[in-house]
């Protein structure tokens, strides 16, 4: 749900401006539409245009503006204001999440990637000359220990720059007492410069400085990749945050309109919720009379009428009405911090969740240094002097490195997440594509997930419907709304009035009509398991339209597609018994449960959980957030709050429940394709290692085996592109 | 023989230049909007650019 922004109202939007050191002020802005240069050049000349704005810069890739402003008092609704009659709509950044957006962690990453690869070309340029020297051509050793001073000169700081991030990565692992990828990453690179160092030093001719580079180059690209994953799907949730618009319109005394960020808002404040809006935090009604939409809070597809004196709770959608209501909690402290503890506690239990790269370490760092330990004396005990032992012990530990094992996964699960992000399914983290892909069982949501989430008429005699369509096209109710969808185009009444939380009056073919709820049409009707609307017209008994949230229209075919993966299917609803067993009927699903509380469904996804299934839970509400967290995997729809997006590992856009069984399907392809690259490494350091122990291993063969063993790795996980469609 | 004390050095400078610019190019902020950067370039009117 976007904010849009009214110039006639002139909301004050100070509280986005960031204060820059200069003493002027900046702003960010989200704006949506802007695809070419032309679009570019009017945004930027019409808000560079606008008094007091100093420069206006529109970032195409991401659909970001920045205006930088002349004084600290910029005015940021005008901004907006005139970004919207371009048409883009454009809604500010808070400012503490804009200056995340500014990933220091990347640009770090990319430059050890950068040293890495310089380092590894010059070094190799040295090396040749003695790999050729190996075969018994000419080559003096005077010669050779000069290319071998050269490499050293250029591979030591470059390896020491470029392994920083696993130094440092290795040093936490091991002060909490384990040993992650990183451990033999560090002491392979540090214990090949140092032997390399001594090889140098005795003009021995086993030196391998660009082998410990290019080591490091081949891990940075895997560790680079990992990490784009993660910080895309951040950018684009920080988006989806932005268009949510965590923002409310706070009255001042002096009777002005402020739209501050949530987290600004205190108790006490009184705050105006135009229809259409979502309640900012738990409050009481001051003023207005209006419906409220709690769907995405307790899963109820009726609305719950408020009036003065009523209280709202944060999450809820005002249908009809403007609500004055006055803050009885904090953002945080809203409706929502019970739920959020549950969440917590669910989110601890995920980072318990150990990654499959690193259930591959768990066996991999001790098999391979007690291997490496065994040469070393084994090679003593055989006769051979301590240097050659050594040697061959290091060149083990080279021709094993992890680096085929350190882009086995991340090259993987990017080119997996980027095909379910052009699906529109977008993955937080690479752990969660692997939690994903180990699902035995889903827990569907009902309302908003396997249905639309908003009324469509069902049942109507055509002729009413006719007469009853100007009305329904003058109102701004959602079930008015429905109805004026179903009738098409077509004239409007004259002479309407509406009445919040009542019903919509007017005259249609001159006779005067009423279109709302029962007691407005003058029935004392009982509200049933459905939503409906009465309408009436003069001289005439009034009818009733029935409205039903329809099942997506892909529910069934993805409920099947589930069962034919093998998969349990389910449905939690905190919605009333009749319209949830509707739709589990239609859709064949035995076991569902309805009138279900956010704890009642977090208890079931941990009764699940204890029979040892592996539960995706896929909900969109604030009752749902729970269970989204208890889950061992969970799945939200775009439309879904934010606090559920959060909750949630992957979150698909669109109308199309089948990206749930695709995601499944990818996650599945992607497990199998990182397993392959780890069977391929295991077979391949099987062989290597014998080499390795019997001394047949030189610079030159540790090259060409590691960056061959990387590049079978990188083209099977390529094959992703193909892998997973139906 | 000597000719690589002469060579040596120039590469290992060619190759620092590459670097360095690398660098400069990351710090400037030369990879942060690629699509922009593209459609900028058709923009004719050279009043409203911004340094």
């Amino acid at each position: 749900m976007a904010l849009t922004y009214d110039l006639a109202r002139a909301p004050d939007l100070s509280a986005f401006l960031r204060k820059d050191k200069d003493g002027s002020a900046s702003l960010d802005l989200l704006v949506k539409g802007a695809r070419c240069a032309a679009c570019m050049s009017k945004i930027e000349s019409a808000v560079t245009g606008l008094p007091d704005v100093a420069a206006a810069r529109l970032n195409l890739t991401e659909g970001r503006l920045s205006v930088r402003f002349t004084s600290p008092r910029g005015d940021a609704a005008r901004v907006v204001a005139a970004l919207d009659k371009l048409g883009y709509p454009a809604t500010p950044f808070d400012p503490a999440k804009a200056a995340q957006a500014h990933d220091q962690e990347s640009r770090r990453l990319i430059l050890a990637l950068a040293v890495a690869g310089f380092g590894a070309g010059n070094a190799m340029m040295f090396s040749v000359p003695v790999w050729a020297g190996l075969f018994g051509q000419e080559l003096g050793p005077a010669t050779r220990s000069i290319m071998l001073w050269l490499s050293a000169i250029v591979a030591t700081p470059c390896a020491i720059y470029a392994g920083l991030p696993f130094f440092e990565s290795a040093w936490r692992s091991l002060k909490a007492g384990k040993a992650n990828m990183d451990v033999p990453i560090s002491v392979g690179v540090i214990l090949t410069l140092f032997i390399s160092f001594v090889e140098t030093f005795l003009n021995g001719r086993d030196a391998y400085f660009d082998a410990a580079v290019s080591l490091l180059f081949l891990l940075l690209i895997g560790r680079w990749l990992d990490h784009r994953l993660r910080a895309r799907a951040r950018s684009a949730a920080a988006d989806l945050l932005a268009l949510q618009a965590p923002a409310a319109t706070v009255l001042g005394l002096d009777g002005l309109e402020r739209v501050k960020p949530l987290s600004e808002v205190v108790v006490g404040e009184r705050i105006l919720v135009r229809p259409g809006e979502r309640i900012p935090v738990d409050g009481f009604v001051e003023d207005g009379v209006s419906e409220l939409d709690n769907a995405l809070l307790t899963g109820e597809t009726a609305p719950v009428d408020v009036r003065p004196g009523d209280t709202c709770r944060a999450g809820a959608v005002n249908l009809t009405g403007q609500l004055r209501i006055l803050a009885i909690a904090k953002s945080e402290d809203s409706a929502v911090a019970a739920i959020a503890r549950l969440v917590e506690a669910g989110a601890q239990n995920k980072s318990l969740y150990v990654r499959l790269a690193d259930k591959a370490a768990s066996v991999y760092v001790p098999v391979i240094h007690s291997v490496a330990a065994l040469t070393f004396f084994g090679g003593l005990a055989f006769g051979l002097g301590p240097r050659e032992a050594l040697l061959r012990a290091v060149a083990l530990l080279i021709i094993t490195c992890p680096c085929a094992l350190g882009l086995a996964v991340p090259a993987v699960q990017i080119t997996a997440s980027a095909r379910l992000f052009r699906k529109g399914v977008l993955v937080k983290s690479g752990a969660a594509l692997e939690r994903l892909s180990e699902v035995d069982h889903v827990v569907f949501d009902k309302t908003g997930v396997l249905t639309e989430g908003r009324p469509r008429l069902i049942e109507a005699p055509a002729e009413a419907l006719a007469l009853a369509a100007p009305l329904a096209r003058a109102s701004a109710h959602p079930l008015a709304r429905a109805l004026a969808a179903e009738a098409g185009p077509g004239p409007r009444a004259t002479e309407v009035l509406e009445t919040a939380g009542q019903g919509v009056e007017g005259l249609v073919e001159g006779r005067s009509a009423r279109l709302g709820r029962a007691s407005f049409v003058g029935l004392e009707g009982v509200r049933g398991g459905e939503t409906e609307l009465w309408f009436a017209i003069q001289g005439e008994t009034p009818i009733r339209f029935r409205f039903s949230d329809q099942l997506r229209a892909d529910a069934a075919a993805t409920v099947a597609e589930l069962r034919a993966l093998g998969l349990g299917v389910e449905i939690l609803s905190g919605d009333l018994e009749g319209p949830v067993a509707r739709a589990a009927q239609t859709l064949h699903i035995d076991h569902w449960r309805s009138g279900q509380s956010p704890q009642d469904k977090a208890a079931v996804i941990d009764a699940l959980t204890a029979e040892g299934r592996k539960v995706l839970m896929v909900g969109d509400g604030l009752n749902d957030t729970a269970a989204l967290a208890k889950a061992h995997a969970a799945m939200a729809p775009g439309a879904a709050l934010d606090a559920s997006q959060n909750a949630a590992d992957l979150v698909f856009s669109g109308e199309a429940l089948g990206a749930v069984a695709d995601s499944i399907r990818v996650a599945r392809a992607a497990r199998s394709r990182a397993l392959e690259n780890f069977g391929f490494s295991a077979l391949y350091n099987l062989g290597a290692i014998p080499l390795a122990m019997l001394g047949f291993v030189n610079p030159l063969i540790a090259a060409l085996a590691m960056s061959g063993s990387s590049l079978v790795v990188t083209l099977n996980a390529l094959r992703m592109h193909g892998a997973g469609k139906a | 023989m000597g000719i690589i004390l002469i060579l040596a050095p120039i590469s290992m400078a060619l190759g620092l230049a590459g670097l360095g610019a690398f660098w400069w190019t990351l710090r400037s902020g030369q990879y942060d909007d690629p699509a922009g950067d593209a459609a900028r370039i058709l923009i004719d009117d050279a009043d409203n650019q911004i340094s």
